[in-house]
């Protein structure tokens, strides 16, 4: 039996007055899938999602939620679906518990069920604890995992879930990714972020967006290979400037050399080796390394790499 | 009920605001200062022997008093939800606009509504040491429920257009200072067009319910003000969704 698709999209487009902000965008989401949307800001990410949550139609296009039309049957595909918008708008004087159950009443969950749904919704995200404060209070990985939980209220058999960990410190990110990770079963989760190690982290295929057009779809290792396999190491030597800058550019491995207030990044293809052979080569010139980290590669310049070889090629 | 589930939101959230406790106060200090200053003025000058009666002047001062704190009330109601992101959430649930238009507009009226009860606690007092007739007083008050309902469909409508309640709120003060006022320059128009704006005014639509008679004529009227508001709401909303505007 082939597999179910959940999301269906073909050529979908949407103008904002003279902006095209997503122009024909195909792309399909099956039933159990776990599916990162990728792509840079402004790249037609959240403009995509929210028609498919129902928030706007699209200008043109054909549209499918778990196979039913948004435009024919608008309730019956938001019931389908669960959404976090981005950046997890709330009420700030409203209290967690008592929001969830007016969120219930809003998704029709029968009054049987509600304080079920209420509390499974509480317990997935952690929420117990607060579940008697105002959400304004909590904090920003707080007021997140409220916003997961309105979305996952009622069980959704679709999760749309947008940058769910943007403006997180570090902690709450992984916290929120293992969230949506445990959604992985029956559900088809289709959530959207700019960070390649994350999506690499939680999803089983990605599709990538552009100025508002498809540049690539696959696994995240199909999709890495394709990027080519760049890291970007920042260092910082107590040399000349110049010396150093030109010492680094000339060791095997480094694609391009960056100079910033704060050192200097190193391009390159593979990291382990550059970093042993950039360590050596400032080594063998009496100089020292007073710091040196990873860095990960920003996908926004990537994607617009991808886009340029994609305009060059057509 | 999703409209009921809307409208218990809209409550919870009236209700903790310092905004409703406010707004609630003045008005209530000062529909009781217009109270005392009527019936002072009613038992000084002779009470039975003046044109209107005391209930008269209560009504209009009240009416006057509602036209400044309506719009207070409910440039709120979708500006607030723009400017924090949640009207994009409630596009999400299985919920149509209709519905979200009618619960806020039946909270904000009933939470109103609420209030002006407040003020029959005046003609209870009244009763207990001269006779009051309660039929135009209930006429009046009729008048001004029906009146509430304009002023706050409109509010909603104009709130509906922004996501700026400050915005939301001095644009309704002009809509309903308009349809106030299209009346009063009688001596600038001719008879003809002031015939034509007559029918429009509210302040000429409540004055026969104030003096204690039920037009049909004027009850239709606030009505269809009331109902042409909430679609205009509708329309609005339903416009910025498409423009995908939030």
């Amino acid at each position: 039996m082939p597999p179910e698709p959940m999301i269906e999209v073909r050529e979908l487009s949407k103008s904002f007055g003279a902006l095209d902000a997503v122009a024909g965008v195909s792309f399909r989401v099956h039933r159990g899938e776990i599916v990162g949307f990728l792509g840079p800001n402004g790249a037609g990410k959240t403009t995509t999602m929210r028609i498919l949550a129902g928030v706007f139609p699209p200008t043109s296009g054909w549209v499918r939620i778990a196979g039913r039309d948004p435009l024919r049957e608008p309730l019956a595909c938001r019931r389908a679906v669960g959404y976090f918008p981005e950046y997890a708008p709330f009420y700030p004087e409203l209290h967690v518990a008592p929001y969830l159950r007016f969120v219930a009443r809003l998704k029709r969950i029968p009054r049987t069920q509600r304080a079920d749904a209420v509390h499974e919704a509480l317990a997935a995200c952690g929420l117990e604890g607060v579940a008697h404060r105002p959400i304004g209070t909590l904090s920003k990985g707080y007021r997140q995992r409220v916003g997961l939980a309105q979305a996952l209220c009622g069980n959704p058999p679709i999760l749309i879930l947008d940058e769910p960990t943007i403006g997180l410190d570090p902690g709450q990110v992984v916290e929120i990714r293992d969230l949506v990770r445990s959604l992985r079963g029956d559900r088809t989760v289709f959530f959207s972020s700019h960070i390649l190690s994350e999506v690499a982290a939680v999803c089983e295929r990605v599709i990538v967006i552009a100025r508002g057009r498809l540049v690539g779809e696959g696994t995240p290792d199909e999709l890495s290979a394709r990027l080519g396999r760049r890291r970007r190491v920042v260092i910082r030597v107590d040399g000349p400037p110049d010396d150093v800058a030109a010492a680094l550019a000339a060791v095997p491995g480094v694609l391009h050399v960056e100079r910033r207030e704060s050192g200097l990044a190193l391009d390159a293809a593979e990291r382990e080796d550059v970093v042993r052979a950039a360590g050596a080569t400032v080594q063998q010139r009496g100089w020292s390394i007073l710091e040196l980290r990873e860095e990960s590669v920003d996908l926004e310049e990537i994607f617009l790499r991808l886009v340029r070889d994609g305009e060059a090629a057509s | 009920m999703t409209i009921l589930a809307i409208a218990r939101k809209e409550l919870a959230l009236y209700f903790g605001s310092l905004l409703f406790y406010a707004l609630a106060s003045v008005f209530l200090v000062l529909a009781g200062y217009f109270f005392y200053t009527n019936l002072g003025f009613f038992v000084l000058m002779g009470g039975m022997s003046l044109q209107r009666g005391l209930w008269q002047y209560q009504l209009l001062d009240l009416q006057r008093l509602l036209l400044v704190l309506i719009p207070l009330f409910t440039m709120r109601l979708f500006a607030e939800e723009r400017k924090l992101g949640t009207l994009e959430l409630l596009w999400t649930y299985p919920v149509r606009d209709a519905e979200i238009i009618l619960g806020k507009f039946l909270a904000c009226l009933l939470v109103v509504t609420v209030m002006v009860a407040a003020t029959a606690v005046q003609p209870i007092v009244v009763a207990t040491f001269y006779p009051v007739a309660a039929g135009p007083l209930v006429a009046g008050y009729l008048g001004l429920w029906l009146l509430l309902a304009a002023f706050i469909a409109c509010g909603l409508f104009v709130s509906a257009l922004t996501d700026s309640q400050l915005v939301a709120g001095a644009a309704t003060y002009g809509v309903l200072l308009f349809f106030w006022v299209v009346t009063w320059n009688e001596a600038a128009v001719n008879e003809v067009t002031l015939h034509l704006l007559v029918p429009f005014s509210l302040f000429d639509r409540f004055y026969p319910f104030a003096l204690g008679a039920i037009d049909t004529g004027d009850v239709s009227y606030l009505a269809l003000f009331t109902l042409a508001f909430l679609a205009f709401t509708f329309f609005a909303l339903d416009a910025r969704r498409w423009r995908g505007i939030r």
